[in-house]
This record gives structure tokens, sequence and C-alpha cells, in this order.
């Protein structure tokens, strides 16, 4: 119980100062505002933004962005996080696998997503394909790569230790193969996700006329500098609520981690 | 059980040029006898175990296993350092694991490895994750899943080198009340003379690399043993002469490249 207290506490007092900052931060860009120190017209008090999202979600015209938006980067995710981890799992496991691919995965990997935005529309059109595509394509390498680390990772004995039980290739894969590169692979889906999320923004901007990305662009040649804000704060949050439900299902589904 | 390795040698290719570890190295073991395996780091120790174990091919030579097993399921079972343990398996799933390879039912595997979870004071841990044990209990998880998987050697690798000095002759005690009571044979790879002479019915002495049969010694110090044994003069006496053969062999590994 002492060992625990310990850690415990200093786990409080950091959680506080974190609040401190969160709150330090907000009061300085509302008394700055507030003071006049700066032009209220482009760069609004966070209370004037905190009224203007919740007027915008209480009529309704959030939701529909939302939505989209959502749907949008969890069809692109779910394919590209799916893709990947087969394709990562296939070539952490087998070096003739990981011999073909290397070369393609090592080309394609450092490319700007987005780049590759008018070819997917001249070659799928124009419509919710080139979104989900290039979203996919986001969420893809991040997972692959950190599930080939991941098996690569897992430590000789326990191969040696499956072997000596006289474990099969499919038992070898599902009792150390998977468990042992799982922590890495959800780590890989982490930074998927937060990608996910950009790239559906950053596609809508520049291509949609609904979603989160499209209000923001439209804010912004309409001059509705608030709206512009708001978009962002909503972004924001989701973010935050993703990272932080990916958290849950790591914990849930790793149960073996050591707490840190 | 026994194993007859007959004339193993092991040559590694590697970057900086081929290694021989192992040279016509010879060994023959009784049924429920406890060999230990004594040498200088380096001496191959290891990859003889790795060889019966059947995780390496030797280069020359055969490795045979005679006479009947007792119960189906693999001949041997190798028991690693605390880490040897799968740190993403419970205790239960892990000490059934040469049971599920086998491919037999869960509520099976959970019946015929409560006696040894319960023999090894794990009842209370069964649903916890390694990382919630000490080492000495991850210890004795590896030692519960070699004895549940049903062989009939078990082959320990330096298994307690990890532990500290205490933890170590608690463990030591427990392995010998193990194999008295299971009728296992053992072979059992350290570089500790101690160990090997509180724990061995004979020791096999190697050489530095390559690695080859030195000198045999018998132990004939009486059974049940236990720590205070290690007093005795006759334990003291085995353990001076072990180490003068022993010194020449770690001197000259010394001198040897990696």
């Amino acid at each position: 119980m002492k060992k625990l207290s310990l850690p415990l506490k200093r786990v409080r007092r950091e959680a506080w100062i974190s609040i401190f900052s969160v709150v330090f931060v907000i009061s300085l860009w509302e008394a700055v505002v507030d003071l006049g120190w700066v032009n209220s017209t482009f760069f609004p008090s966070p209370s004037t933004i905190a009224r203007a999202t919740v007027d915008s979600l209480a009529s309704g015209e959030l939701t529909g962005h939302i939505s989209i938006t959502m749907a949008r980067m969890f069809a692109g995710f779910f394919a590209g996080a799916a893709s990947g981890l087969v394709i990562g799992l296939a070539m952490g496991w087998s070096k003739e696998v990981r011999a073909f691919l290397d070369p393609i995965v090592s080309v394609t990997y450092p490319l700007p997503k987005i780049a590759l935005l008018p070819l997917i529309i001249l070659l799928v059109g124009i419509g919710e394909g080139p979104v989900i595509m290039i979203v996919a394509l986001g969420a893809f390498f991040p997972v692959l790569v950190n599930c080939v680390a991941g098996v690569a990772s897992i430590e000789p004995i326990y191969f040696d230790v499956a072997r000596n039980y006289g474990s099969g290739k499919l038992k070898t894969f599902a009792r150390v193969v998977l468990p042992g590169s799982l922590p890495m692979a959800l780590a890989g889906l982490r930074l998927a996700l937060g990608m996910s999320l950009l790239l559906t923004v950053v596609v809508e901007m520049s291509i949609a006329t609904k979603g989160l990305g499209a209000m923001l662009w439209l804010s912004w040649q309409t001059f509705r500098i608030e709206k512009i804000y708001v978009a962002i704060v909503i972004i924001a949050i989701l973010g935050l609520l993703l990272n932080w439900l990916l958290g849950l299902a790591g914990k849930r589904l790793a149960p073996w981690r050591e707490a840190r | 059980m026994k194993v007859n390795c007959h004339q193993v040698s092991k040559l590694f290719n590697t970057r900086n040029g081929d290694i021989l570890a192992l040279e016509n190295m010879s060994l023959q073991t009784e049924e429920q006898e406890f060999v230990c395996i004594l040498g200088p780091s380096g001496c191959g120790k290891t990859t003889l175990l790795r060889i019966i174990a059947g995780l390496l091919k030797p280069t020359e030579g055969k490795i045979r296993y005679e006479g009947n097993k007792s119960q189906d399921g693999p001949s041997t079972a190798l028991v690693f350092q605390e880490h040897g343990v799968f740190p993403w398996m419970n205790v239960i799933d892990n000490v059934c694991f040469g049971l599920e390879t086998r491919g037999i039912a869960k509520g099976d595997r959970c019946r015929m490895a409560m006696p040894l979870i319960e023999k090894m004071g794990l009842v209370r841990f069964t649903k916890n994750y390694p990382h919630q044990l000490s080492s000495g209990m991850k210890q004795r998880v590896g030692l519960a899943r070699a004895l549940v998987s049903g062989a009939d050697i078990l082959l320990m690798d330096e298994p307690f080198a990890a532990l500290d000095a205490q933890m170590r002759l608690i463990m030591q005690e427990q392995l010998l009340e193990i194999h008295r009571e299971y009728h296992k044979s053992v072979i059992y790879v350290t570089h500790d003379i101690e160990e090997a002479i509180m724990l061995a019915d004979r020791i096999i002495l190697m050489t530095a690399r390559p690695g080859q049969v030195k000198n045999e010694i018998k132990v004939s110090l009486p059974r049940p043993r236990n720590v205070n044994g290690q007093n005795a003069s006759e334990f003291v006496k085995m353990k001076t002469e072990i180490w003068g053969q022993i010194r020449e062999e770690v001197e000259q590994g010394i001198r040897q490249p990696l």
C-alpha cells in the first residue's frame, strides 16, 4: 500500500498542474481579448467561441457536419487499419512477404497522401470515394509499419517456447505473434486515428460541401470568423475524445501491459 | 526416458567466420537422473540444451531419446529464465500452454493443471499476469508449465540465474522436491558450482569452446538434500576439486574472442 500511495500522489499533483495549464491559457486569452489588446473580430474570446459553439450545436446545424465527418473518417480508418493490420502482420511474420512488399512500402510510405487527391479523383470520380480512399491510405501506413515493428520486437525466446511445446504455425500466430505485436499495433492504430481525422478535414476543405472541414473553409470564404473557431474547437474535441476512447480500448485488449 | 547424444558437433556460420560451439560431445542420461552441465560461459552449454530440445539441428552427430514415455505429449520441456513465460497470458494460460498445443479442451486443461498450481503456491494468482508476479513466482509458473506438459525430461537453462541469492536457494530446494516427487529426468545447465553439487546426481564438466566433455563427477551426497548440506565437508571438498578443474577452462575462455 505504501508503495502505491507515493506514485498516486505524484500523479494527482501532475494532473492538477495540467488542469492549471489549461485554465491559465484560456484565462490569459480571455483577458487579452476583453482588455482590447487584440482585435476581437479576428481573435474572439473563449467565452464568445463557447457560446457560438453551444448555439450551433443547439440549432442542429453542427450535428449534420459532425456525423458526415465522422462517417467518412471511420469508413476510411477501418478500411485502412484493417488492411494495414493484415498486411503488416504478414510482413512481420514472413520474410518472403516482407522482402516482396518492403520496396513498395518504402517508396509509398513517405508520400503525403493528400498529394494523390487529384489522381484519385481522376480514377474514381468526385464524391465520397476519394475522401475515404485518402483517409484509408493515411490510416494504412502507420498501422502497417507498427505491425511489422511489433512482430519484430517479439523476443525470440517466446518462439522457442512455442516450438518446444509443439505449437503449430496457426497456434504460434494466435498465441505469440498476435498478442506479442498488439501493444505496438495499438500504438499504430492511435497514430492512424489521428491521421484519419486530419486527412478527413483536409480533404473536406478542398473538395466537400458538407462536413466540418467544408464548414470551416466555407466560413473562411464568407468571412464568418466565429464559425471558423467553432469548427476548430469541435475538431479538437473530437480528436481528444477519439484518442481517449482508443486508449480505453487498448487497456481492454492488452491488460498485460504494465501500468505506466 | 533417457537421452543419448552421440558425438554431437555444432558449427555456427556467422559474419565474423565460423564458430565451432560443440565438438564431438557425447552424453547419456539415465532414467530419472539429475544431470548438471557445468562449464565456463560461452562453452556451448546452452547450444547443447537447445539441440536436445530440438530447437537446433546438430551439424554432426545424433540425439536419441530412449525408453518409454509415461504419457503422451512432448518428450522434453525447456525451462527458461523468468522471461520465458508469456507476458500476455495469465498464470493459468501460461501453465496450460503445453496442454493447449496438444488440443486439450480448456476445462480439462485447468483440471490437469490445478494440482501443480496448488503445489507451486500459485492458486491465488491464476488470473494474474506475469508483470504482477515476483521473479520467483514467474519461475514457478515456467516450472509448472513444463511439468504439466507431461514431458519426461526437463531441460533447464540457468533457470534461477536471475533470481536473488536467497530466492535461488528456495527454488533449488523446491526443484529437488519436484524431481523426487514427479520422477522426471533433468538436464540442468549452470555455471554455478555449488548449485551443481547441490542438485545433481552427476556433473558433466565442459571445456571452453569448442565444448567437449572434460570430466564427469558423480555426486554421492545423500538425498534428500537441502541448503544445510552445503557446509558438509564432502560438499566443500567437491567444490574445491571442481573449481580446480574448471578454473583453467574459464581462463582459456577469457582469451577467446566472443
